[in-house]
């Protein structure tokens, strides 16, 4: 084959599309559809508790389009990272949303899942042979650090995805996935150059975020040959120019040429960017070094206890000069009424450094209001609702030096005004594991799918 | 030669987790000029990074000139991990401004 066509309609599954742009790109006749549905990037909420953070009716619209499209096109449709962090749960509702399509439009296909989730014995014992190490700046990871995890999963690389599509998968819904295998793993499958396609995939995953203006929501095409890549978004209103697509080498990445994958290292330095026409950029040079090793990376989440906010505005000009000593009054009153131990709290003052907090170099409060977000974390939730309650009332009537506003000093914009967060989650696995094999912590299960 | 803001001289400045652990920077240049000239002038040094976050030396993990993007990428320890308790911005997308303030070399007018 000497070009092969990738289609991305959107960077994460439920972002949306406009449709005439996934149009424009079933029209190129694609060989493959592929789209990326997961993240850890909005935090470790989703992989702690199971749950999904885009709305299921943007999944279905977005999903459905894209499905109707491969399945008519008999091209494959790969979804990754599936349902937010591409644990058993968050396959599970991508995988009840593409039935329920499938039978509304009168479907019919053969699909694999790819399961992603980390047995906890077969890791303990990868611990104790010390085949796991830290991933960045994390600790070592201990068996008791595996127990308290609510979940962990494993971040596939290509060879999954290549086991689905011999098998003859036409959708391959798949747990966690490093990004730029969704695409790559289809175009190494079909014969073409890891570098060029795992850059290529790099690219791919993100929609339409390469090009300018740049966006998540919107679709690109990725256009596979010997020896080089082209990509070229599919709204008109979009282009890719050299330093766009330069550039988006460099997002989300801590080194801006050297990408680690469990197959090894993209090494980007020597690729090369030239602007083919108004609105396509390609690409040449990209490398791949396959590792000596297989090394997986492992992603895990622990509970750590329930929050509580309230949020409210500061007018008055005395109140917002006094904003440390009526913040350090709130403090010593919870702790004589609650004690210290097993409970926290934060001042998010925006206005003051709400955003960068000790970091913010800018010290002077310039602003005419202030806005307060208060956080409490506690054991029970009926804890922080409680330390919410407390601090509110309490920070309402303080008297500052030098007030007048004697009635009240905030702006409550909400009834109630102390909401509770449900639980807090932190990343507790960030580790790689050694495995002979590349499948070694995942599963394939194969099923005919019809209306 | 004249000197500037770099919110005055970059096209892009902006921050980014780099996984849940680190925060990275990209500051892209309008020219190669304007890059080239950052680049030679020393300014964006491991040691400004550490200044500019309060950081110790040994938690600034890269910094990179990259031509072919006409751009200079840092990364940095993320001062918290996100989504931690009492981390204020869980996808590290406003920590950027300490460096709208750096002064380096501009391009003199023709």
């Amino acid at each position: 084959m000497k070009e092969l066509r990738l289609l991305s309609p959107q960077g994460m599954l439920g972002y949306g599309y406009p449709e005439e742009s996934l149009k424009a790109g079933l029209e190129t006749f694609p060989h493959m559809i592929g789209v990326d549905s997961g993240s850890t990037d909005a935090g470790p909420y989703r992989l702690g508790s199971g749950m999904p953070i885009v709305p299921r009716i943007a999944v279905k619209r977005d999903l459905s389009l894209m499905l109707m499209g491969a399945v008519s096109l008999r091209i494959p449709l790969i979804i990754g990272s599936a349902g937010g962090a591409g644990a058993r749960e968050h396959v599970e509702w991508v995988l009840g949303i593409l039935r329920e399509v499938a039978k509304e439009e009168n479907l019919s296909f053969k699909l694999a899942v790819i399961w992603s989730d980390v047995d906890r014995g077969w890791l303990k014992s990868k611990v104790r042979s010390g085949e796991v190490k830290p991933l960045g700046p994390v600790g070592p990871l201990t068996l008791e650090e595996i127990d308290k995890a609510k979940r962990i999963v494993a971040v596939m690389g290509m060879a999954p995805y290549i086991e689905a599509l011999t098998s003859g998968a036409q959708v391959i819904v798949a747990g966690r996935s490093n990004d730029p295998a969704i695409f790559a793993s289809f175009a190494v499958w079909k014969g073409f150059d890891p570098g060029l396609s795992l850059h290529l995939g790099k690219i791919l995953e993100c929609g339409a975020l390469a090009a300018v203006p740049g966006s998540a929501s919107d679709s690109m095409l990725g256009i596979l040959k010997e020896g080089c890549f082209a990509v070229e978004p599919l709204n008109p209103s979009r282009r890719c120019t050299e330093v766009s697509v330069a550039a988006h080498t460099l997002y989300e990445k801590e080194h801006p040429y050297l990408i680690p994958g469990p197959e090894g290292v993209m090494n980007l330095q020597g690729a090369t960017f030239h602007q083919v026409s108004d609105r396509r950029v390609e690409v040449r040079g990209s490398a791949f070094e396959p590792g000596r090793e297989c090394w997986i990376k492992l992603e895990g989440a622990r509970f750590e206890a329930y929050r509580s906010i309230f949020i409210a505005g500061v007018r008055d000009p005395i109140m917002i000069s006094r904003v440390e000593e009526w913040e350090n009054a709130t403090r010593e009153t919870l702790q004589r009424y609650f004690g210290t131990g097993d409970w926290s709290v934060f001042f998010h003052i925006y206005g003051r450094d709400g955003v960068m907090g000790a970091l913010e170099p800018v010290k002077a409060i310039s602003s005419h209001e202030l806005g307060l977000v208060f956080e409490a974390v506690a054991p029970s939730q009926e804890k922080a609702q409680a330390l919410c309650s407390f601090a509110r009332s309490f920070l309402m009537h303080y008297h500052y030096k030098g007030r007048k506003a004697t009635a009240g000093n905030l702006a409550i914009p909400y009834s109630p005004a102390d909401i509770p967060m449900g639980p807090v989650y932190s990343f507790n696995v960030h580790h790689l594991v050694r495995v002979d094999d590349p499948m070694e912590p995942f599963d394939i299960e194969f099923m005919e799918i019809n209306p | 030669m004249r000197w500037a803001r770099l919110g005055e001289v970059a096209e892009v400045i902006r921050s980014k987790n780099a996984g849940p652990f680190e925060l990275t920077f990209d500051l892209i240049f309008p020219d190669m000029e304007s890059f080239e000239l950052v680049k030679r002038s020393g300014v964006i040094t491991r040691e400004l990074v550490a200044r500019l976050y309060n950081l110790p030396l040994n938690q600034v993990l890269h910094v990179v000139f990259v031509p072919a993007a006409r751009a200079i990428k840092v990364t940095i320890v993320r001062p918290l991990p996100s989504g931690c308790i009492g981390d204020p911005d869980i996808y590290g997308a406003q920590q950027h401004a300490p460096w709208l303030d750096v002064i380096v070399p501009l391009p003199e007018q023709e």
